[in-house]
């Protein structure tokens, strides 16, 4: 079987390629003078870029900020939106925590610059609710007891999100493997293949 | 409504990302820590250059061990006197903090800290010149030793020997949020948000450590990303936040990266375990032998006390077992899920397969034919073993019988290798004093409080329903909440005790509360209930009735209301000594079934399914218990394919530290854990009749693995984790 071939380290590489693609978008220059400063830290002045105006369009509001430029989707989201929901588990893009939908496409915000994501429609776990109600794949989760500690929780719902929208709920092993770039250390996994199953209409 | 699978009462602030962890707690102008740690695993600080950093824009303080506050000497774990001395014990050890407005300046500042060091050459391996073999006094609060019987002369004469060693490596909790602490102060009064599994041995000791009074600390933990015994012990970067905090005189919160996670708390220790099983031809079991060493740190004791499952879980007569622990140049071991139970059953149960093989007896009929009817460490009854009730559903459900006996003889139909295998599973039931309150207001619902913590357990929701059911109210009247010094005391989510302790104090509070309500309606000369006996009265539906006339009551509503005070409160306080025997022995029992595909040409190693059933008390939450169940077998799953910290035998710097590198199963890692929930009544554990769950689906699930993956292949591998190379050479 093709799909059971794809290792993790292959399966994250892939994951993350997109991720930091998705996020360079309209911010390229301004990522390489960081790239190139961070990898040569013993020359760099001893102070970065300041802070720049930046507005981010996040659950349907805009955000007027003033951020530095090395500041992480991740890390405007929390320290300076106050939207703690989506989680740092590892800033590193290997944990999937951090997933949130950028126009739609699940990326990893740690490896996301948040200048990067200016232009650009940002949903976290906050914003799939409407009216009190919530999205299908919230109650499939608490229905299914798709998570324990609930750390994981808030990228692995962001995550089938995403993977219902691009299709690949079509089998268990198909929801098992696209889910595989958000680790719950708790061990959920097959509580969440049955919640993103529910939640997708094939229960 | 015990026993009910109700669904998490917090799980709606879990999915919506209202939960808030401790790092996420919104204090106005708090500061942010980022640690900088050694890069040597032995030796000294010869100087520390701080001044780029300091230079930086928003950096408001560099701490070491030149300018940090003093804090307290013999208060705790060596490790906890942190930028006190010069001195470095392990790699990845807090040399300095830097603390600034953002966390960005904070990281940036504190990869410009330049150390220098008198390095010592590390002993970096428990065989390493220089590592040292001591005798502790305990194994985690066992003996280290035990005997009973003569081995030396039953395994000499046994027809059947078998004389195996086993290695469990290094292991890192991982769990899935990553260490931190808020801490603020308001003169000598200390405030901290932490990721901690136990609000109040917290406070404890970080009293003890700065020299105040417990009462001088409140420590709050309302939600945990997972804790496996990582967040169970006071650390370093707790203290770090509080000193920081003091010194600048504002909020200050410091969370760890994920390569420090490796290193800057402990871990699973390294374990060489050997197994000599004695035994007669049938395979029933004349002499056993387990000798456990331990992978240790130079400066502070920790035992995996791995051999102390051989001791009670086969009737063996003649027994010796032994830990010693192996000092060489790394951080403290810890407790890490099913401490000593999970790394000691990988050993003992693969050896148990080894002697069904060696006996041509089926695996699970030997440990049938080896069955303890009693506890022969403690020489006492079980309260209640249900294990026979697991082996057989277990089976049953998996198919065992259509197992055929020889290694190697099963293929799936793409041409896999095919393995089936098993193990048994124990836990100890352990239960700690512990205390709680119910406070019934006048709109008839009750705030029930116990300071716990849930670290993903379902505590929150398993204390909802005993106190529900010991009130007698529907449980969308009650609120638990925990995780605060503030309220009732409660001891530590770890060993499995959490919901043992407090759910018998939350239901001795209930049932409190209902009879003092009672007692101010029966005293009451306008309540229908006036002059009523207690003995006369029932609980149920919000209301005190009589029992043999129940239109005759009060609504619990309406007694607050006419009782003048705006809620009525109880509290009980439930002791128990951990460490106290008791005339029975009490432990949760289960079974793992595992089957496993291997690629003969790749020796890669995928499970393909596995069945275990658990036997443990009073199930409390039926939803929530299978959930801990099954993650505590995707542990040992874990374990038997996937972790391991490997550590740099030059330099004593774990190599693999990110969870790119070390491996832990993903959503593909893990395609079908079926488990089965066996009725079990235990009337002596405790009132209540629980027996803790969190560790022991993680006991016996990497054995069964790995016996499947030699009844797949003929290959025994004895040194976790199984990876390729190991099955290809």
């Amino acid at each position: 079987m093709a799909l059971g071939k794809v290792t993790r380290r292959r399966f994250l590489v892939r994951s993350a390629i997109p991720a930091i693609a998705a996020g360079i978008g309209i911010g390229v220059p301004r990522l390489n003078a960081v790239a190139q400063a961070a990898s040569s830290v013993s020359i760099v002045p001893a102070s970065g870029p300041g802070a720049v105006p930046v507005t981010l369009n996040v659950n349907g509001t805009e955000h007027a900020m003033r951020i530095e430029p090395r500041v992480t989707l991740l890390d405007a989201l929390r320290e300076q939106l106050g939207l703690t929901g989506t989680k740092k588990g590892c800033d590193q893009g290997q944990c999937g925590a951090c997933t949130v939908l950028v126009d739609g496409r699940r990326v990893n915000a740690c490896l996301t610059l948040a200048i990067a994501a200016e232009g650009k429609k940002v949903t976290t776990v906050e914003g799939l609710a409407s009216d009190g109600k919530l999205h299908p794949v919230q109650a499939a989760f608490l229905e299914y007891d798709a998570f324990q500690c609930g750390y994981c929780t808030p990228g692995q719902i962001c995550s089938a999100v995403g993977l219902i929208a691009e299709g690949r709920t079509r089998s268990d092993a198909e929801i098992r493997e696209f889910m595989s770039g958000n680790i719950c250390r708790c061990g959920a996994y097959t509580n969440i293949v049955a919640a993103v199953k529910a939640a997708a209409g094939h229960a | 409504m015990i026993g009910a699978p109700l669904t998490r009462v917090d799980g709606v602030a879990k999915v919506t990302g209202a939960a808030r962890y401790s790092y996420e707690e919104p204090v106005a102008n708090t500061a942010y820590g980022v640690i900088v740690t050694s890069t040597i695993a032995a030796g000294r600080i010869a100087s520390i250059d701080a001044k780029e950093a300091q230079s930086l824009a928003g950096v408001l303080l560099v701490l070491s061990h030149e300018n940090a506050p003093r804090v307290k000497a013999d208060a705790g774990d060596r490790k906890l006197q942190v930028l006190q001395d010069d001195a470095v014990f392990y790699d990845r050890q807090p040399v300095a903090l830097i603390v600034a407005d953002t966390f960005e300046r904070a990281t940036d500042a504190a990869s410009r800290v330049r150390v220098t060091y008198d390095r010592k050459a590390p002993a970096t391996t428990m065989s390493s010149p220089g590592a040292q073999t001591y005798t502790p006094s305990q194994a985690n609060n066992n003996p280290p030793d035990t005997t009973r019987g003569d081995f030396d002369a039953a395994f000499a004469s046994a027809p059947v020997k078998l004389d195996n060693s086993y290695v469990t490596p290094t292991e890192f909790h991982n769990p899935m949020e990553p260490h931190a602490t808020l801490a603020m102060w308001s003169g000598d009064e200390l405030t901290i948000y932490d990721t901690s599994q136990g609000v109040f041995p917290r406070r404890a000791s970080v009293a003890k450590i700065f020299g105040i009074p417990d009462t001088s600390v409140r420590v709050v933990s309302k939600f945990i990303g997972g804790g496996f015994g990582s967040k169970g012990g006071t650390n370093p970067y707790c203290v770090l936040a509080a000193m920081a905090a003091k010194v600048i005189g504002r909020p200050v919160k410091v969370v760890l990266t994920r390569p420090q996670m490796f290193g800057g708390f402990g871990n699973r220790p390294r374990t060489e375990q050997r197994v000599r099983l004695g035994a007669d031809r049938s395979g029933k079991l004349t002499a056993m032998a387990h000798d456990v060493r331990s992978q240790g740190s130079r400066y502070d004791d920790f035992i995996e006390n791995a051999a102390v499952i051989s001791r009670m879980l086969y009737a063996v007569p003649n027994q010796i077992t032994t830990h010693r622990g192996v000092r060489y140049d790394v951080v403290t071991p810890t407790y890490m899920r099913a401490p000593g139970e999970s790394s000691g059953s990988f050993a003992l149960e693969s050896a148990m397969d080894e002697l069904a093989y060696a006996t041509g007896t089926d695996p699970l009929e030997l440990r049938l034919i080896n069955y303890a009817e009693t506890d022969l460490s403690e020489q006492k009854p079980f309260s209640s073993k249900s294990l026979r009730q697991c082996y057989a559903q277990a089976a049953q459900r998996f198919g065992w019988a259509s197992r055929k006996a020889a290694p190697r003889s099963m293929r799936t139909p793409d041409g896999l290798l095919a393995g089936y295998g098993m193990a048994s599973s124990t836990y100890p039931s352990n239960r700690s004093s512990a205390s709680a309150a119910a406070t019934m207001h006048a709109d008839g619902t009750v705030l029930a409080t116990s300071g716990g913590c849930d670290i993903g357990t379902g505590a929150y929701t398993a204390f909802t329903q005993v106190a529900a059911e010991a009130i007698g109210l529907p449980v969308a009247r009650v609120r638990f909440d925990l995780g605060d010094t503030t309220m009732p005391p409660a001891p530590e989510a770890g060993g499995s005790q959490l919901t043992a302790s407090v759910a018998n104090a939350v239901h001795a509070a209930g049932v409190a509360l209902r009879e003092k309500l009672a007692g101010l309606a029966t005293a009451n000369r306008n309540s229908p209930l006036h002059g009523r006996q207690l003995a006369d009265l029932a609980f149920g539906d919000g209301r005190v009735f009589v029992r043999a006339q129940p239109v005759t009551g009060e609504r619990y509503a309406d007694i607050v209301r006419h009782s003048g005070a705006p809620s009525v409160m109880a509290r009980a306080d439930v002791q128990h000594d951990r460490r106290a025997k008791g005339p029975y022995s009490s432990h949760a029992f289960g079974a793992h079934f595992a089957e496993v595909h291997v690629d003969p040409d790749l020796g890669t190693v995928r499970l393909a399914r596995m069945v275990s059933a658990f036997a443990a008390g009073t199930i409390v939450n039926a939803k929530t218990a299978r959930s801990q169940f099954l993650g505590g077998t995707v542990w040992g799953v874990s374990m038997a394919l996937h972790e391991e910290g490997r550590i740099d035998e030059r330099t004593g710097r774990y190599m693999n530290a990110s969870l790119e590198n070390y491996l832990v199963p993903v959503n593909a890692d893990i395609p079908s854990i079926e488990i089965i929930l066996v009725d079990e009544q235990d009337e002596f554990v405790n009132p209540l009749g629980i027996k803790g769950i969190g560790e022991i689906g993680n006991v016996g699930s990497a054995a069964a693995v790995a016996n499947a993956v030699y009844h797949a292949t003929g290959k025994r591998v004895r040194e976790l984790p199984i990876s390729p190379e190991k099955l290809l050479t």
